[in-house]
């Protein structure tokens, strides 16, 4: 059998293909991915010969999960259609939550603020020009309150977008649960609270690697006892991606990120298949299709073999990833902005066939500034037309035994772990982060990238090709420093009315916890219920913890 | 001839870098000497870093939307120190309504996404004052 499909692509390429090229050349000597990655121009069984249909393919449904986690994929329950949104004060992104919602959205996902996502209240001079500009600003219980006011937070499932300080936040938004009278084993939603990709990309850190790791198995562990529907944890590629890494860079690294949490929960005390389910995922869905769709099958592949075989997980629901994904922010383009609608639906169109649970699509303004709400409702439009009008949703696996797709798919997990094996030579992910190493695989991508534009040898529409000499503008969402101010002015109120001394003594608590080994949420929800600010919480632990610097390199 | 000298710096709270490492590496490539500051510096450490480094250019990367509060604050400082001489240029997510009263305030060149590296360099060297 196989010597005879062997001998099918050779006899193709000497008796079909030969004549056709001395004919007609092709347009390059080689054709690769965006990732740079050799394509084939086909492939047929012999390249998938290694590729056991039944033990590597499977079925829908089973591990190892290649062809999606649920067997009747979106037949039974579509992918949820999560808008990440968040501006000014929260009155206004409350406004924004309730068109979204209005408009069909089915789940909530809260973009904050540059302060709030470094642990800075709206008066702290570093602040100075960033409050309420990149996301909704939250200093207080108050806020979070405003944020969700006349949202039944047993009714909506929601995402927050929150790493250093993500225990607050989230105790934030239970305790605006216990004012709803939502009780806590009724809430669902994601908390990103993924430390190890803010040091290897996005850079939104506070504390060391090793206490920031503290921080999240005291979370893992609360959730298991009092928030069980909650995930813990959305392990985050898109923001590898996005800092320019290779679909394979953002594949090996997030998923051993997603093994060291493993094994950094397991290292505290907890039991493996108490807190893997509640484990999620976030991917980029950058442009080139297909090396999408493998990216999709092979994290799937990997988790489940990783959290099978080498983290000793017995229960189904720990082998099996599930995914969010948003399409890449870093492919939109300021010139020509109208494009970007047509790159964001065919992203999404990758992340569907990939079998995502939920997704974000971006809007066309968003090269330019964060989007308006026109811009924003035709993104989430995008989606419904995909999930309503294409007919993607009638088949689980539409790729599945795609000679091209499968070893595509191979080669992603192959080049996996081979960087699984590098970094664990070095002592795990945070070991590698420490020396450097994801952190310089990803710039050096991102610089060869760069060249591939500059050398047109990569084409982007509108930016090296097809160049329009005019300029065609769009409306953008302008924000000025009313929010700033507001913020302030209700920080003030909320600091004149509370028992200071409540406060002092909530974060004193907890400090020594700090320095010590109990699980924080609890004194974390002291110090909330108290109405302690974000940036006093985050302070304390500065105070035991101190502050992580990377070390600037090109 | 000396080399040009170009401190990239990444002021405010945001850690999206990747544009500020591309084009440094880009400047470097191009002959010129790169002094990259890191994350999260503030305007007077920056102007610190081009005196000290005697900086002919300094290339700020903005992308959080805080431009019009380090700007000016930035500009006036380089003013103080004897240093209006250096060129300032920037790149980021800049609204075009900001712009104008960017350059007003002396900042020579403003850079969106989508730039090529080769306009940022022939923009520096064919701007740049030498001063030696």
């Amino acid at each position: 059998m196989k010597t005879a499909t062997g001998t099918g692509k050779a006899r193709w390429a000497r008796d079909t293909l030969a004549p056709a090229l001395a004919k007609s050349p092709e347009r390059a000597v080689s054709f690769t991915t965006i990732s740079g990655r050799p394509i084939e121009r086909l492939y047929a069984a012999e390249d998938v010969a290694d590729v056991d249909p039944a033990r590597d393919i499977g079925v829908a449904g089973a591990y190892p999960y290649t062809r999606g986690i649920h067997a009747s994929g979106y037949r039974g329950k579509r992918w949820t259609m999560r808008q990440f949104a968040g501006y000014g004060t929260p009155a206004e992104t409350n406004g924004r939550y309730k068109a979204l919602l209005a408009a069909g959205g089915t789940g909530l996902s809260v973009a904050f603020d540059l302060p709030t996502l470094m642990g800075r209240d709206p008066d702290d001079p570093v602040s100075l020009g960033e409050v309420g500009k990149c996301g909704v600003s939250v200093a207080t219980v108050e806020d979070m309150a405003t944020l969700f006011d006349g949202i039944d937070l047993g009714a909506i499932t929601t995402s927050m977008t929150i790493n250093a300080p993500a225990a607050i936040l989230f105790a934030m938004y239970l305790v605006v649960a216990e004012r709803q009278g939502v009780a806590w084993d009724r809430l669902s939603g994601t908390l990103q609270n993924d430390i190890l990709k803010e040091f290897i990309a996005q850079k939104e850190y506070i504390y060391p690697p090793r206490p920031s790791m503290r921080l999240i198995t005291d979370l893992f562990a609360f959730c298991r006892d009092e928030v069980p529907r909650w995930n813990t944890i959305s392990v985050s590629g898109y923001h590898i991606r996005e800092a320019g890494a290779t679909a394979a860079q953002e594949l090996a690294f997030t998923l051993r990120d997603g093994i060291e949490y493993v094994e950094w929960g397991i290292k505290a005390g907890l039991d493996v298949d108490t807190f893997v389910p509640r484990m999620s995922f976030f991917f980029n869905a950058h442009s080139d299709f297909f090396e999408e769709i493998a990216k999709y099958r092979a994290a799937r592949v990997l988790w489940a073999q990783a959290m099978r075989e080498r983290c000793g997980a017995r229960d189904e629901r720990s082998w099996k990833l599930r995914f969010h994904t948003q399409t890449a922010g870093v492919s939109l383009t300021a010139q020509q902005p109208y494009n970007n609608v047509v790159r964001t639906a065919l992203q999404a169109l990758s992340a569907v066939l990939g079998g995502t649970n939920s997704l974000h699509t971006n809007s066309l303004d968003e090269a330019l500034a964060l989007p308006t709400e026109e811009a924003a409702t035709l993104a989430l439009r995008t989606q419904q037309i995909l999930a309503c009008e294409s007919g993607l949703t009638n088949d689980v696996d539409p790729f599945g035994g795609s000679y091209f797709v499968e070893a595509l798919t191979r080669d992603m997990i192959d080049e996996a772990r081979r960087y699984f094996a590098r970094i664990d030579e070095m002592g795990g992910m945070v070991a590698a982060i420490e020396q450097g190493f994801p952190q310089r695989e990803i710039a050096e991508s991102a610089y060869r990238f760069q060249q591939a534009v500059e050398r047109r040898e990569k084409i982007l529409v509108g930016v090296n090709e097809f160049v329009d000499a005019g300029h065609q503008p769009v409306p953008t969402l302008y924000i000025d420093e009313q929010a700033a101010q507001a913020q302030q002015a209700r920080l003030d109120t909320v600091r004149a009315s509370r028992d200071a001394k409540r406060v002092s003594k909530t974060l004193d608590a907890l400090k020594a916890a700090a320095a010590g080994t109990d699980n924080l949420l609890p004194l974390v929800l002291d110090a909330v219920r108290a109405d302690a600010t974000v940036g006093e919480m985050c302070q304390a632990l500065r105070d035991v913890w101190g502050e992580y610097e990377e070390q600037p390199m090109i | 001839m000396r080399k040009l000298r170009v401190v990239i710096a990444k002021p405010g709270l945001d850690g999206h870098d990747r544009g500020a490492k591309v084009i440094a590496r880009a400047l470097r490539d191009a002959g010129m000497e790169v002094i990259y500051t890191g994350l999260r510096q503030t305007p007077e450490q920056i102007v610190a870093a081009a005196l000290q480094e005697d900086a002919d250019v300094i290339g700020l990367s903005i992308l959080s939307g805080a431009h019009n509060h380090i700007a000016p604050r930035l500009m006036a400082l380089l003013k103080e120190q004897g240093l209006d001489d250096v060129l300032v240029v920037l790149g980021g997510i800049i609204p075009d309504v900001d712009i104008p009263g960017l350059k007003a305030m002396g900042i020579r060149g403003v850079f969106l996404p989508g730039t090529p590296m080769q306009e940022i360099i022939d923009f520096i060297t064919s701007h740049v004052r030498a001063r030696n």
